[in-house]
């Protein structure tokens, strides 16, 4: 499998905050989803391969290359979509986009006037006119208007309406018809990925849980949920978290098939969905 | 080419696309040689990831429903519709035999089963 992104124990210090030595790689072709809570560590990996702040150490490979060697070579394949554009907010749309087309070879304005027409997005506008929605859509045109390789968004549907969401949603399945495309995408709305992501990777605290094909995740980790003198956490294999109340205990599990073999015959088993699997571990980390 | 994805069902998402395209090849509505669309054109159309469709189409291929030509796409294979007809008896053969040894661990009579079945057989009419 050929990779578009190659992260290697790649570490970056702050006050309170340390990502940890974090490895991963992104295929070819295919859509990343990067979640985890507030604070996980999203947003500083996706800075990191921009090199928009330093790494304390690691490596990073994007189209093979080293991402600050040819830093420029690099980012004029990446699109960068962001909901707070880093454009002169006085400057109209299309004025903007004069003013950053020569960085890019490949850009094709004809597309590009396409595109602002498709998303609805006016022209004559000043940049600060836009509400957060169409500053996000606007920087998505960019973006595919330079026919970027790799799309890096940072949380590009929090705050945005369903409509919204879906004709994104819409936009990066058809990208995603190019096989040479790859897209990686933040968010903690994991609904929105649950369906389109190929791959998952889940970070919490500064350091990655696991990075998996989605289906995997979605056919093999479940919640086994039964009374809680019943069940001990120890008995259940590949447990990934749990929650104790009054009740009950509900456990995550990422081995269905070897846990349901130790199961009590009243307790039940559910599919996790990516929002039980974020919350669980979230919790596991913190009770164990 | 006919297929509804339920996000409620147990059933993962690519097994549900193989069921559905399994059962329009055996029931003719697919016909032999005829082209299904590529990986990433179905990926997009249904707006699901490529690899849910890149592994129901790896299913199908494992099972012999369709043929994959190196730069030309997928194809419905060539199909002998008896025994395709028997493979689907086998499955429902064995799916009402697991029914039997449950009913019989419950001790439910047969003339119940056949009631349960018979019910169960009209409910869709």
């Amino acid at each position: 499998m050929e990779y578009t992104v190659e992260i290697e124990n790649l570490r970056k210090e702050f006050k309170g905050f340390t990502l940890k030595d974090v490895s991963l790689r992104i295929p070819k072709g295919y859509i990343m989803g990067l979640i985890g809570p507030n604070g996980a560590g999203k947003t500083t990996i996706i800075k990191l391969i921009m090199n928009l702040i330093r790494k304390n150490s690691g490596r990073i490979l994007v189209f093979g290359k080293d991402h600050i060697r040819y830093e420029a070579e690099i980012k004029s394949r990446i699109g960068f979509v962001y909901d707070v554009p880093p454009f002169y907010e006085d400057l109209k749309l299309k004025s903007t986009a004069s003013a950053i087309a020569p960085f890019y070879p490949e850009w094709n304005q004809q597309l590009f006037l396409k595109l602002m027409d498709e998303f609805e997005l006016p022209l004559d506008k000043k940049l600060k006119k836009l509400s957060h929605g169409m500053k996000m859509k606007f920087s998505l045109c960019l973006a595919l208007s330079h026919h970027a390789d790799l799309i890096l968004m940072d949380e590009p549907t929090s705050g945005l309406d369903p409509v919204f969401r879906q004709e994104l949603l819409e936009r990066l399945s058809h990208i995603m018809l190019d096989e040479e495309k790859t897209v990686l995408f933040s968010t903690h709305i994991t609904s929105d990925l649950e369906r389109i992501a190929d791959y998952i990777t889940l970070i919490n605290n500064g350091k990655i849980l696991f990075s998996k094909a989605l289906n995997d995740v979605l056919e093999n980790w479940v919640v086994i949920k039964a009374e809680k003198d019943l069940l001990e956490k120890k008995d259940i294999p590949g447990i990934m978290g749990y929650q104790k109340t009054e009740y009950g205990i509900e456990i995550l599990t990422s081995d269905v098939k070897k846990a349901r073999t130790l199961l009590p015959s009243d307790s039940i088993t559910e599919k996790a969905s990516l929002e039980d699997i974020m919350y669980f571990t979230n919790k596991g980390d913190n009770n164990a | 080419m006919k297929i509804i994805i339920s996000n409620a069902s147990q059933k993962p998402i690519y097994f549900q696309i193989a069921e559905q395209i399994k059962n329009q090849i055996i029931s003719g509505e697919l016909k032999e040689g005829e082209s299904l669309p590529s990986i990433r054109k179905l990926a997009q159309e249904l707006q699901i990831s490529v690899i849910t469709t890149k592994r129901a189409y790896e299913e199908l291929e494992k099972e012999g429903f369709i043929d994959t030509v190196g730069g030309k796409g997928c194809f419905v294979a060539m199909q002998n519709k008896e025994l395709l007809r028997e493979k689907k008896m086998k499955m429902v053969e064995d799916k009402l035999s697991n029914a039997v040894a449950e009913a019989k661990l419950l001790g439910v009579r047969l003339e119940e089963l056949k009631e349960m079945l018979t019910l169960l057989y009209k409910e869709d009419e």
